[in-house]
């Protein structure tokens, strides 16, 4: 993915604006104008998928394995949630800054970033998930001869699952919202388009819809999955 | 019920002056503990809180490590298997049951089985077995979740479940304490009636002296530190205490506990003079001297009861229908003594016909015969399992 296309159309926005008499050129909402110029916001969106979806991932696959190893070793729990809580509270343009001389401009920079913010949430909900399996239910499983790994797979985590989804969901639609500051490290997505066209009030609608849009697709995701695996928390007497 | 597939034999237990000591505890939480179930019973451990009988318990499948002393099952030390392998032979039930609540019951009861590899058709088979032993339909439950279920069904699949691959010994943690009474005293004799036929050898903890009785072929009484205060059956356990400890954990209501081991079938009853209306008085007055209750007992011509007579209806040459009083109470053979002797005391009654199972007078069963029983401490008491079964 490169970013000359994302400057040009970004570029070719603000000249649309320009001498405009039309809506666009009295700030108005403008819905006609915004299905006229989906285009503009094509390659944005999945680009902004992709600064979501790429960091979400990453973020639960560090994070359920510092949870898991948490789990064996209680004393990590304390330094890896005042970890992953400090790595959540630099905002996001000083890790931007930060991050520039190491990744440089562009997507690194924006997914480490990103993947950075993810891990504190998910890491707790793993944590939360694990710590409320009922004891009765690891006790039995042990007394029957379940190995400490056979215990994890097929006791511990499908029972966790739901929290350690529910974390899942909280970071995607975080990533969603922090994503679009993510152009200022030299990454795209919608942020970009809300930045050149501040102040044109169908550009802000028109990329705020799609950012929600996108949030909600994302947590019916998960949740249609975590429906599907979890067919024993519907089941009632 | 079902027949269970592949009895495997059950195995002697012997525990060896077994010792848990935790580390920066002063007292043991086990000390010394010594004491052999024979195969097949079962053997209570019960005591107050923090008499270390769930810790004596958890050591047979290692749950906790023994810190000295040796637990031996069917002669070879528990010490020399891997701890997962052999949890997998020794059936293991606790009070919270802890049914996996993702997994349907099907699954649950195939956890043991699926771990040991058993094919699927194996462990199909054997789920519905032991559906059909605990008296579930397999059709309605195989496919149904724990949340689905009643805390009294949710304990019947724990014990399935523990019984999967027919282990030789079971080990049960107040398997019963999360019950409701009414259910748990049903689930208890329903317990019995299966054990009668699996003859497992079992630990069974508790700390409900009345359950131990009731459960238990032998009972160990452990005291705060981890102190085995006796071994006993519970006929000796209510008749002899072994120390003041004992004989206040027993209760002192011991006497009256010792009639809940026993039945009515069990104790020479009186014998009592039965007559039928229209009989010969003389017969009925000489076969009255000969019985120990000195008052005739008029029975149908099925030989059931009708009521005791009154002198009235003697005074003919034929015996006239007249009672004194209806036969209240009538006690089955099979009753518990407890039973019987809480039917006399409610109708204020001294005595009482005893029928037996087609409810024809056998005898009859009177408060100084019951408190004879109390007194014989020799009275042979049954096991557990025959004892409800």
């Amino acid at each position: 993915m490169t970013l000359a296309p994302v400057i040009a159309q970004a570029g070719g926005f603000v000249r649309d604006r320009t001498g405009d008499t039309g809506c666009p050129g009295n700030n108005g909402i403008c819905l006609g104008w915004i299905v006229d110029n989906l285009d503009r916001y094509r390659t944005p969106f999945f680009e902004h998928v992709f600064l979501t979806v790429v960091p979400v991932a990453i973020g639960f696959a560090i994070a359920l394995s510092m949870g898991l190893l948490a789990h064996r070793k209680r004393w990590l729990i304390t330094p890896l949630t005042g970890f992953t809580s400090a790595l959540y509270t630099v905002p996001s343009i000083s890790a931007f800054l930060l991050l520039l001389p190491v990744t440089g401009r562009g997507n690194d920079t924006a997914i480490v970033a990103l993947t950075a913010y993810t891990l504190v949430i998910i890491f707790r909900n793993v944590i939360t998930g694990l710590a409320g399996v009922p004891r009765d239910s690891v006790d039995a499983g042990r007394g029957m001869g379940l190995t400490s790994r056979q215990l994890l797979f097929r006791v511990e985590l499908p029972l966790a699952l739901p929290e350690i989804l529910a974390g899942l969901r909280i970071a995607a639609a975080t990533t969603v919202g922090l994503a679009a500051f993510a152009y200022l490290a030299g990454a795209g997505g919608l942020g970009r388009n809300i930045d050149q066209g501040i102040e044109f009030r169908g550009n802000v609608l028109a990329a705020g819809l799609l950012l929600t849009l996108l949030a909600v697709a994302l947590d019916f995701l998960v949740l249609s999955f975590q429906r599907a695996v979890t067919p024993w928390r519907r089941a009632t007497a | 019920m079902a027949a269970p597939s592949a009895l495997s034999s059950a195995q002697p237990l012997e525990f060896r002056a077994v010792t848990k000591r935790y580390p920066g505890t002063a007292a043991p939480a086990v000390d010394e503990l010594s004491l052999e179930v024979p195969a097949g019973d079962i053997c209570v451990l019960v005591g107050p809180s923090g008499c270390g009988k769930t810790t004596a318990m958890r050591m047979v499948n290692r749950m906790i490590d023994i810190t000295s002393g040796d637990i031996l099952l069917g002669g070879r030390s528990v010490k020399d298997r891997k701890p997962d392998e052999l949890r997998r032979h020794i059936g293991y039930v606790i009070q919270q049951i802890g049914l996996f609540p993702h997994r349907t019951i099907a699954e649950n009861i195939a956890t043991v089985p699926h771990l040991l590899r058993w094919d699927k058709a194996r462990i199909a088979a054997r789920v519905d077995e032991l559906l059909e032993l605990i008296g579930l339909d397999p059709h309605e439950m195989r496919d149904r979740y724990p949340a689905q279920l009643s805390g009294g069904q949710r304990q019947r699949v724990g014990v399935a479940r523990a019984l999967a691959v027919d282990p030789p010994v079971m080990l049960m943690d107040e398997p019963f304490g999360a019950i409701d009474p009414i259910s748990r005293e049903r689930l208890q004799n329903e317990f019995l009636r299966l054990q009668a036929e699996l003859r497992k050898t079992i630990v069974f903890v508790t700390h409900d002296i009345d359950e131990a009785i009731k459960m238990g072929d032998r009972i160990a009484v452990m005291q705060v530190g981890g102190k085995l205060a006796q071994y006993a059956t519970p006929a000796e356990l209510l008749t002899a205490p072994a120390n003041a400890f004992v004989e206040d954990f027993v209760g002192a209501d011991r006497a009256l506990k010792r009639l809940a081991l026993q039945r009515v079938r069990d104790i020479d009853l009186w014998s009592v003079a039965t007559c039928r209306a229209g009989e010969a008085t003389d017969a009925v007055r000489a076969r009255v001297t000969d019985a120990d209750l000195d008052i005739a007992l008029l029975v149908d011509a099925d030989g059931k009861p009708l009521g005791w007579l009154s002198e009235r209806g003697l005074t003919g040459e034929r015996v006239r229908p007249e009672l004194r009083s209806p036969a209240e109470p009538t006690v089955e053979l099979d009753d518990i003594l407890r039973d019987a002797l809480s039917d006399l005391l409610a109708a204020e009654s001294m005595y009482g016909p005893v029928v037996d199972a087609r409810g024809q007078v056998v005898g009859a069963l009177s408060i100084q015969v019951i408190s004879h029983a109390i007194g014989s401490a020799a009275a042979a008491v049954p096991s557990a399992a025959e004892r409800v079964a």
